[in-house]
């Protein structure tokens, strides 16, 4: 008879040397494990609550201004460095890793309101309100480390002076001319001191603009008639336009996905949009309790931030209604500007108690070198988290936030508000002819009309 | 290409894969077909296609990276395997398997239960006259043995080697790996048999009077204690795929258990209302093995709950090896089925070694006897899977891995919560039910859950005199009711809606009426 019987030889089964590492051998059969969706349940409650734990997310504040910060510039080719003006004039370049000052750029009037940096990241473009844009060089990284202690003074490369007090600035993406939005829209070129072109379609005042990532002739711009406009440079007038209810603050173009931008809205939502097909909002995001001011998309294209006039910096997923993360603080106050960094783990605010405040982009996150199995376990943790995040319990512990209770009470007012009038919309429709009153999504309901 | 055969055995492979990845895969493939979200569906179908390709990578890894072969044992001409006796594998085998054929003697200390650790290096004994040995198997060591000098029934590891708890006459005692002991549990009383719950650190007990005790070793809270009501009961046993304890009884058939609720989940009654005198689980949680006094063993399946096939065999322990074989033994004789159709091996023993647990040794190929004369181990080829997995059971543990391994059992502790029938519902979305499709049995269920819920809310102590005893009770009863007052409600709407429906029927009430006049239309008209 042929017999054999299981027999293991300690020599392979164990280590040789007491330097090496322990053997570890996996058999990933089901019937060894028992129980393995409450092990995880487990597994996820307790990645949850450490996530609460561990969950600091305001990095540092960098304190500078005189006045209140009214616009952000980042630099395409330098990651560690930030543009700042502010309500007084001026301009900062900020050092991120240090929080501190690196160079000033003196010389605006009135208030900055628009900052911008060139494609080669050389020449930082500026206009205020004292009808006047300015083109400054950009220090030189390597000298930029020296000279962290004393903070610089920049003379100007050149200050064009126009017509009209600037809204708003920004470069194309990939080539030499820079936009200005004020009574009309501008476009510039680096060397001439007048513009190139101009576009004039309402007789109100551009108040921001922004050029397509994808498409360098592609720019939106949004009005105090509540429209936003998209123009191409190619041709002599605009593109499209639509008219909303309320007027668009900002405007941030997706970077991954150039057909698509979000505009920040003072109804306190943000809605996103195809530029091809206008008449219908992709997805409104609603969770501010105020005007939102500001926007920007991560260079991943998967999530936003927005800064708003209720003193609250909101982080968005690009496709949901309601935000994952927000950030607060006693003592900032109404939040005008907001930037993700090019690396997406952070986000900058400005705001008009004079501090830009760095925050992380992920709350919980860990930073500096992570270790490969630290690396691994969490990206475990956050993998099982997902899986069980609408149960009940996980569920709870993943969303709760703390809210400054005038904002809890604000949103509790509008939550009121809103299901009040569903309610009597939905009681009219019930007591009138069926189909006499067309029911209209929340989409389309803020657009008032769409012109070609 | 165009081989016919060629393509068969493409087609063979093909299905044998399919089987093989059906393994991995922990259930069936979703119905994508019912939903109509498309986001919702296109990252479903992501997922089902990286659940697909893991298991593909698994069945990979089964294939090529598993380190040692099962045994096997292959009679050769007329030979049967039933025949074969263990002097006969004893010349066959390599030196290191003969040292797990044998037979310890201890004469007069009364009939031995024994119990193996989780990776089954370590290996405990308990004679009923108060003997208590701590061996490590690997070693064929005697790491302690000392004497407790009462009887003892029943003994068990607890989460490692370093710990085993030991039911003696009056009460359960917890005892270290050098022989102290750690505690004594006086709650459990006279325990007659005592099982731990490795994934809750739960430590159950059965004790004279029928009561379930369920206490959390780690925090030393006593979970529940659940009077069975169904008698005195020595058979006990805990089903590895879900947790849930089943007690065999003597006229009640077998019932199934869980802390959380004082009656059982499941009860049936079998051998024909003989008394059950043996209860085994396989390891894949179908299949359930009972011994009754008539000498008959029934294999139940546990999803259709029906009896699968009867064995003539008498039985006094049962017990299912990891690869599936079942060891049944009375008397003085153990009996190994490997595919229920006959007897795969035998073994007995002189008259006098009168067997009282049969237990299977994890990751071997052994067979561990205790019996009236001391404790014997053989070979049963087949029995043991041959690859463990590190992170589950490592027989080759060093103290450092074994104290790891013990945090992190600590963190992912289950809540007694987890213990259910159906382990996998855990996750799962409750199906939207029509109000008019409940069975009673359902609406019982949904009231008895919710009032365990009211039941477990705990109440603000409040100062000065407001949280006297009879107030705290009578707050839980207004909770209690509160909990209930809603289904109540909703059943006697549904009663009148049912008999409203029937009146409207017959009066021949066809009219839709619109949504805001429907608050009229159930008045009856005069």
């Amino acid at each position: 008879m042929k017999v054999k019987v299981i027999s293991r030889s300690t020599d392979e089964f164990t280590r040789e040397r007491s330097q090496d590492l322990q053997r570890v051998f996996r058999n990933y059969d089901p019937n060894l494990r028992s129980q393995e969706k409450a092990v995880e349940y487990v597994r996820a409650l307790n990645a949850a609550k450490l996530d609460k734990i561990f969950a600091r997310p305001f990095v540092g504040a960098m304190d500078g201004h005189i006045d209140a910060v009214s616009c952000m510039a980042k630099n395409p080719n330098h990651l560690k460095g930030i543009f700042s003006g502010s309500m007084d004039g001026d301009v900062r370049l900020w050092d991120l890793a240090t929080r501190r000052t690196v160079c000033q750029f003196p010389g605006h009037q009135g208030a900055v309101k628009g900052l911008t940096v060139s494609t080669d990241g050389r020449v930082l473009v500026s206009c205020g309100t004292d009808s006047t844009v300015r083109l400054w060089n950009v220090p030189i990284p390597s000298l930029m480390e020296s000279d962290d202690s004393s903070s610089n003074e920049a003379k100007p490369l050149a200050v064009y002076v126009w017509k009209n007090a600037f809204w708003a600035v920004d470069h194309q993406w990939n080539g030499d001319l820079f936009a200005t939005a004020g009574a009309q829209v501008d476009i510039w070129n680096h060397n001439r001191a007048q513009p190139v072109n101009t576009f004039e379609w309402s007789k109100d005042t551009t108040i921001s603009i922004r050029f397509n990532p994808g498409e360098p002739n592609i720019l939106a711009t949004s009005a105090s008639d509540r429209s936003i406009t998209i123009y191409d440079l190619r041709l002599q007038s605009p593109a499209r336009k639509i008219i909303m209810r309320t007027r668009t603050n900002s405007i941030a173009w997706n970077p991954m996905e150039p057909m698509n931008f979000t505009a920040a809205n003072e109804d306190c939502n943000c809605y996103s949009y195809d530029a091809r097909k206008l008449d219908e909002a992709k997805c409104v995001h609603k969770d501010h309790v105020s005007a939102v001011m500001d926007i920007d998309y991560s260079p991943t294209g998967r999530e936003f931030v927005t800064g708003s006039y209720d003193r609250t910096v909101r982080i968005f997923q690009y496709n949901g209604g309601h935000s994952r993360e927000i950030y607060h603080t006693k003592r900032m106050q109404r939040v005008f500007c907001v930037k993700f960094s090019s690396d997406a783990s952070y986000v900058i605010s400005g705001s008009d108690d004079t501090n830009l405040r760095l925050w992380k982009a992920k709350a919980s996150e860990q930073l500096g070198v992570l270790l490969p199995r630290e690396r691994k376990n969490h990206e475990y943790l956050e993998a099982v988290k997902n899986r069980y995040k609408h149960l009940p319990e996980v569920k709870r512990i993943v969303r709760h936030r703390h809210l400054p209770r005038p904002i809890y009470k604000a949103a509790s007012l509008r939550r009121i508000i809103t299901d009040a009038e569903r309610k009597k919309d939905e009681r009219r429709r019930a007591h009138s002819a069926p189909g006499s009153m067309p029911k209209d999504s929340l989409r389309k309901r803020r657009i008032i009309k769409e012109i070609e | 290409m165009n081989n016919p055969m060629f393509s068969v055995q493409q087609h063979e492979n093909a299905e044998e894969e399919e089987i093989k990845v059906n393994k991995f895969l922990r259930g069936e493939v979703a119905d994508l077909k019912v939903v109509k979200d498309k986001k919702l569906k296109g990252q479903l179908e992501v997922r089902e296609q990286l659940y697909r390709k893991s298991a593909k990578a698994a069945v990979k890894a089964d294939k090529w990276l598993m380190p040692s072969e099962g045994g096997f044992l292959e009679p050769e001409g007329i030979e049967k395997t039933w025949r074969i006796r263990q002097e006969a594998i004893h010349t066959e085998i390599d030196i290191l398997s003969k040292r797990n054929q044998y037979d310890i003697v201890f004469p007069g200390l009364g009939p031995y239960t024994l119990d193996y650790s989780i990776n089954g290096r370590y290996f405990v004994a308990a004679g009923q006259k108060g003997h208590l040995a701590l061996v490590d198997m690997k070693k064929m060591d005697i790491i302690k043995e000392f004497q407790v000098r009462e009887t003892v029934h029943d003994v068990v590891f607890l989460h490692n080697q370093k710990f085993f708890a030991a039911a003696q006459e009056k009460y359960v005692y917890m005892y270290n790996d050098n022989g102290t002991e750690v505690h004594c549990l006086k709650e459990h009383g006279a325990a007659s048999r005592l099982q731990f719950l490795h994934k809750h650190f739960l430590l159950t007990s059965i004790n004279i009077f029928g009561q379930l005790h369920f206490q959390d070793i780690t925090t030393g809270k006593m979970i529940s204690n659940i009077r069975t009501g169904l008698g005195r009961s020595d058979v006990m046993e805990v089903n590895r795929f879900n947790n849930v304890v089943a007690v065999g009884h003597s006229k009640a058939g077998v019932s199934m258990w869980k802390p959380t609720s004082a009656v059982p989940i499941y009860t049936r009654q079998c051998h024909m209302g003989y008394p059950v005198t043996a209860i085994a689980f396989h390891s894949n949680g179908h299949l359930m093995a009972t011994a009754g006094i008539e000498r008959e063993i029934e294999l139940w399946d546990l999803r259709k709950h029906e009896v699968l096939q009867t064995l003539p065999c008498h039985a006094n322990s049962l017990d299912f090896s990891q690869k599936g074989m079942l060891s049944a033994a009375s008397g003085s004789s153990v009996q190994v089925f490997e595919d229920f159709s006959g007897v795969y091996m035998n073994h007995p023993m002189a008259k006098g070694y009168q067997i009282k647990k049969v237990l299977f040794r994890p990751y071997e190929d052994v067979l561990a006897i205790g019996h009236s004369m001391g404790w014997s181990s053989i070979l049963v080829t087949g029995s043991g899977e041959p690859n463990f997995d590190s992170w589950v059971a490592n027989p080759f543990e060093t103290r450092k891995q074994r104290n790891e391994k013990e945090v992190h059992a600590l963190l992912d502790k289950l809540p007694p919560e987890t213990i259910m029938l159906e382990p996998t519902n855990i996750g799962s979305v409750k199906p939207t039910r029509n109000s008019g499709s409940l069975s009673k049995q359902e609406r019982d269920a949904e009231m008895e859950a919710a009032v365990e819920g009211a039941k477990n809310i705990a109440f603000k102590k409040k100062t000065k005199g407001r949280s006297k005893p009879s107030k705290m009770a009578k707050k839980k009863q207004e909770a209690i009711v509160r909990t209930k007052k809603p289904l109540l409600e909703q059943q006697i709407k549904e009663e009148k809606d049912l008999l409203s429906k029937n009146k409207r029927k017959r009066i021949g009430e066809d009219i839709r009426l619109p949504k805001s006049l429907q608050q009229f239309a159930g008045k009856p008209t005069t």
